[in-house]
């Protein structure tokens, strides 16, 4: 649960009070509107030079960086594929977060999940296309127990329709089970309608993209 | 081969040997390559450089000093410093300088210490006929060490700017985050030295010891010198690099476990380098 008090981060955006708060959150706006700004904000790639951004009440600079991101993992755009194959990719989240590994027989099948059955956990991740490396990033993080929240930067961006509702169905189904929060920024209307609970338009709190409603207070 | 024989070499015979300059400099100009000026400057530099260090060798190896050998070895130390702040291709800032000086100080202080006196056992310490040259070659090689593994460490840092950020996404702590970039750029400045060792004594043989044969050291003494030279050469290659990528990765995070370099409203202030001159 995020609450975010007199944010201002200079000629982007500007939120009095927004608090975030359903199981699933989607982001929508413009492009520049500051969709990923705030993604960074709340995984602590940045901090705003004013407000404050609390996460289950206690204030984000208050709590040690690594476990912030342990518990809020954010999924980039771009998903980064890191050197090696399929199985250091999957593993990767829990290594660098220092989380014991799982078995060979669990990841092939959280390929399976992810519609990457046809892939070897030994082949080559720099092989994978644009897609398969999107839904390669989802399933990774997926792995990470210790993970409260998803912050994922358009999840869909590289997939189509029918791959969309697949692993967006299977990422939610068990996000679910985990209790997890998830915060997705996306410009696709079908997703956001299909699976949100709450839904919040950037263009509301940009300090540059010209809106109807205007929000103060 | 008597030392007599050496002091044969006259003035005219040095003489001679400019005429491999001439010969380049006739090369370029009939190529049309743009190069006169600077050819010509390079072997004057040389020769006023070489000659100058000739008398200041006279004056101290007639009159050793542990100051004065020290002293010299603390200015090569400076000197060396600053050509590596020059060798970098962005513009760095004074956090990563200060990382630089330490690591060359206290990478090359130490090995040299250790070389002077357990593996030479100089006697007294400060002679200067040998302290001098090779503290100047191990300088001379950790510099070109430290240049390269600056290079590659910034180059690392900009190019995989993702994959680093993509790391702390996960929970990565900034050190794991930029372990890649750190021991590619430790291997990168590595390469050259272990190169040297690979091809010694095949492909060429080595600076220091063809001029103890020509000035007459037999040449398995000449031998046993270069072999402790090379490994005190790659160790303090190795141990100030490690020390400067180890302190220097720390500059592109701050205090929150931020990548700068992505950092939305990082201002040019708080950038440690700047890569677009």
């Amino acid at each position: 649960m995020f609450k975010i008090e007199h944010l201002v981060v200079e000629n982007v955006l500007k939120i009095n009070e927004l608090k975030l708060d359903a199981s699933i959150v989607s982001i929508e706006g413009q492009s520049g509107s500051g969709k990923s700004t705030l993604l960074r904000l709340l995984n602590n790639l940045d901090t705003p030079k004013s407000g404050t951004i609390y996460y289950n009440d206690k204030s984000l600079i208050e709590i040690e960086p690594m476990e912030l991101r342990r518990k809020i993992v954010m999924v980039p755009q771009d998903p980064v594929v890191f050197d090696g194959t399929l199985r250091d990719n999957l593993l990767i989240g829990l290594k660098l977060s220092g989380q014991d590994e799982i078995s060979d027989t669990s990841l092939e099948d959280t390929l399976k999940t992810f519609w990457l059955e046809d892939k070897e956990l030994d082949t080559s991740a720099s092989d994978l296309s644009g897609g398969e490396k999107q839904r390669l990033a989802l399933a990774r993080v997926l792995l990470m127990k210790e993970a409260d929240v998803y912050l994922l930067d358009e999840p869909s961006s590289s997939l189509d329709d029918e791959t969309t509702d697949h692993v967006l169905d299977a990422f939610i189904h068990q996000a679910k089970e985990q209790k997890n929060q998830i915060i997705m920024v996306t410009h696709d209307k079908r997703v956001a309608e299909k699976y949100t609970k709450q839904k919040i338009n950037m263009d509301e709190y940009s300090t540059h993209i010209k809106h109807e409603v205007t929000h103060d207070g | 081969m008597d030392n007599d024989q050496m002091m044969d070499f006259t003035i005219w015979q040095v003489g001679f040997a400019y005429v491999f300059i001439l010969v380049v400099y006739l090369i370029v100009r009939i190529k049309k390559i743009p190069r006169e000026k600077l050819i010509l400057i390079s072997a004057l530099r040389m020769t006023f450089q070489l000659i100058l260090v000739g008398f200041i060798l006279i004056y101290v190896l007639d009159n050793p000093n542990p100051f004065i050998t020290v002293g010299i070895i603390l200015i090569m130390l400076s000197f060396a410093t600053f050509n590596v702040y020059q060798r970098t291709k962005p513009i760095i800032k004074i956090s990563l300088k200060k990382m630089i000086a330490l690591a060359m100080f206290v990478g090359i202080s130490v090995n040299l210490i250790y070389f002077m006196f357990v593996v030479l056992q100089l006697d007294p310490w400060y002679e200067p006929q040998y302290f001098i040259p090779i503290g100047g070659m191990i300088i001379g090689k950790t510099m070109t060490g430290v240049s390269l593994g600056v290079n590659n460490l910034l180059t690392g840092m900009k190019d995989q700017q993702e994959k680093i950020e993509g790391a702390l996404m996960l929970g990565a702590s900034p050190k794991v985050a930029s372990k890649s970039i750190i021991n590619q750029a430790f291997d990168e400045a590595m390469l050259p030295t272990i190169n040297a060792m690979v091809g010694m004594g095949i492909v060429f043989l080595p600076g220091m010891m063809t001029g103890q044969i020509i000035a007459g050291q037999q040449p398995i003494t000449a031998v046993k010198y270069q072999i402790s030279v090379m490994l005190g050469v790659a160790g303090t290659v190795s141990i100030t690099v490690l020390i400067f990528l180890h302190l220097a990765y720390k500059v592109f995070f701050n205090e929150r476990m931020q990548f700068i370099l992505r950092k939305r409203d990082a201002s040019k202030d708080d950038l440690p380098v700047l890569y677009d001159k």
